[in-house]
């Protein structure tokens, strides 16, 4: 057993007694100390759009820059090996992770919206003949996806289906903000190639029962590609039991920096899929008339990749896997438990989607009769707490849900119920400012 | 206190009151413009009429969903300029989007600015300064299409009415829609 598995597993043990110690994890985080508009302590409900950094996460990319930066794979001298080891390494940790079978199945990218338009590209450039008849889309065939998605998992299809002639479905979102799986049967058939879902929503905060669609998605022959971005930052993603051919997710939703993200697919279909961008390192040999291409992962992480970047986003899962995955589930839970009774019980306030902690994670969104979350938000800001207004990237879904825009608080692991207070507390003030 | 500062009283009158809304016929363009920090929308439609040889702003309607900031500024402006001079309402709006710039720093003039002076406050925000200028730039835009429409008209028609206001003896016909 490694040093890092006796952690989890002195962790798990000692979880199962042991909730979240808040007042340790906040500790962690530098940031969470300051005081904003002048002497607020900073509430910060805003971990969906992006999540705060431990202090482990911040020195190992210091210490990698300090004491091991090099490009990677192609110095033959020491702290290349070095560099290559933490790049590697980090890898290695995503795929434990995520249970991937083994790490040649993990891709890096850029972020999630990377790694769900690396899979269009690529099946784009299978179709324009580089790739193999499977993956090929052609006119009047179909890509499903939901009214409940990040613009992320919607605009790549749009722009895939204009160049290849295949058409765009989507399931509906129902008034209690669930997918509705209702038309399933119509919406999935013969001319599917391939659905592409959200694990849960960043609005929402709907889980939605991704194994049981990926097992319709195949039994009609398409491909299943899941947005874990909102999953995986609470160690929901488990490639063995979620039954998706890809999953993409994001380092900075989940305690890593910006500029890193995973794409993870089985490993045969990333064997298939064509190049996405094509440059160094991607490549097995090059002459001037044509090339031939490297394995996965290395396939398609093309130039000099985010390499502390990616040391960073290992920190930060060794981060969530020592303070326990189930714990922080737990944690959230149970600040669910506590927030969705106080802010419904609020005059005027409407949750969109489920109001009982039932298959629901800990985004929070609502609208306020008479109030514009704009002005909510910056009524909720003065008093130091950090939320966000509009479309949250989900135009489609307000839309769906009849608001033009709302306000979110989304919670994570270093959040408390005083917070929650300070949040319910902020919008009884927002509705007493402006007279409603 | 900042955020007073920026609500002050004449905005949130003029959103709980909004002056000029409604969309109105005839109207000579119509624009639809978001927000990019998501959340607000107008619909915004300009009249022109001809006042001394020059475009005259007749009037301005819209339908507007959005923020107290974005709401008040869109009713704010259509107060000042309806029944200025085109090239007048430029110029408020050119001192207006110099007041956003400001960061609290100007000495906006009431003179030019009317109840605009209130958002001085919205300078020190910059995340909401989009919000007051989204009825400004919809309303620029409209007005653009709307001269650029008269003036294609204009060169259009004035072949035909050229050659009957010369056979009359009569002026150029006003633009048609």
């Amino acid at each position: 057993m490694t040093a890092q598995d006796q952690i989890v597993t002195a962790g798990r043990a000692a979880g199962i007694a042991a909730p979240l110690d808040v007042a340790a994890i906040r500790a962690d985080f530098p940031i969470l100390d300051r005081t904003v508009r002048g002497g607020r302590p900073l509430v910060y409900l805003d971990s969906g759009n992006t999540s705060q950094k431990p202090r482990q996460v911040i020195d190992a990319m210091t210490e990698f820059y300090e004491r091991h930066n090099a490009n990677i794979h192609r110095a033959t001298h020491e702290l290349g090996e070095e560099a290559t080891e933490a790049y590697e390494g980090a890898r290695i940790k995503v795929a434990r992770f995520i249970q991937a079978a083994d790490e040649t199945e993990v891709v890096f990218t850029k972020n999630v919206s990377e790694a769900i338009n690396l899979v269009a590209y690529s099946i784009g450039n299978a179709t324009a003949g580089s790739g193999s008849a499977p993956l090929q889309l052609r006119p009047g065939d179909e890509i499903v996806i939901t009214e409940m998605e990040h613009h992320s998992n919607i605009v790549p299809w749009q722009l895939l289906c204009e160049r290849t002639g295949a058409r765009l479905r989507w399931f509906n979102v129902t008034p209690d903000g669930r997918l509705d799986l209702s038309r399933a049967d119509e919406l999935i058939g013969p001319r599917t190639k391939l659905v592409s879902v959200t694990h849960q929503s960043n609005v929402l905060g709907t889980i939605n029962p991704v194994a049981e669609i990926a097992a319709r998605a195949h039994a009609a022959g398409a491909l299943v590609l899941v947005d874990a971005a909102q999953s995986a930052p609470h160690g929901l993603v488990d490639v063995t039991k979620l039954g998706a051919d890809l999953v993409g997710f994001t380092s900075h939703k989940m305690c890593g920096p910006t500029g890193i993200g995973v794409l993870w697919g089985r490993r045969a279909l990333l064997e298939q899929l064509p190049p996405f961008l094509g440059g160094g390192e991607m490549i097995e040999s090059v002459w001037m008339d044509h090339s031939t291409f490297a394995p996965p992962p290395h396939k398609f992480e093309a130039g000099t990749m985010p390499i502390a970047q990616a040391v960073g986003l290992g920190a930060a899962v060794d981060y969530i896997t020592t303070v326990g995955p189930d714990r922080i589930q737990a944690h959230e839970q149970e600040l669910l438990r506590y927030a969705l009774p106080a802010l419904t019980e609020i005059d005027g306030l409407r949750i969109l989607g489920p109001e009982q902690p039932v298959d629901r994670g800990g985004a929070i969104s609502f609208t306020l009769d008479g109030l514009h979350p704009h002005d909510v938000s910056q009524v909720l800001d003065d008093r130091g707490v950090a939320v966000r207004a509009g479309h949250h990237c989900a135009w489609p879904l307000h839309r769906a849900m009849g608001v033009q825009s709302s306000t979110r608080a989304s919670l994570y692991l270093y959040n408390t119920r005083e917070e929650i207070d300070a949040l319910t507390d902020g919008i009884r003030h927002a509705q007493k400012f402006f007279g409603v | 206190m900042q955020l007073e500062s920026m609500y002050q009283e004449i905005i949130l009158d003029h959103y709980r009151r909004p002056l000029h809304a409604g969309l109105r016929e005839p109207f000579d363009a119509q624009v639809h413009h978001v927000n990019p920090t998501c959340g607000d929308e107008v619909t915004l439609r300009v009249t022109l009429k001809d006042g001394d040889g020059e475009a005259v702003v007749a009037d301005v309607s819209y339908e507007a969903l959005g923020c107290s900031i974005s709401q008040a500024s869109v009713s704010v402006m259509t107060d000042l300029i309806i029944g200025k001079p085109v090239s007048e309402a430029l110029d408020v709006s050119a001192e207006f989007l110099e007041l956003m710039k400001s960061r609290g720093e100007a000495e906006p003039d009431e003179d030019v600015l009317g109840d605009a002076v209130a958002f001085e406050g919205v300078s020190k925000y910059p995340a909401r300064i989009k919000c007051a200028l989204l009825g400004w730039m919809a309303w620029k835009d409209a007005t653009a299409r709307a001269l650029a429409d008269r003036s294609e008209t204009e060169s259009a028609g004035a072949v035909a009415l050229g050659a009957q206001a010369a056979a009359n003896g009569e002026q150029r016909g006003e633009a048609q829609r």
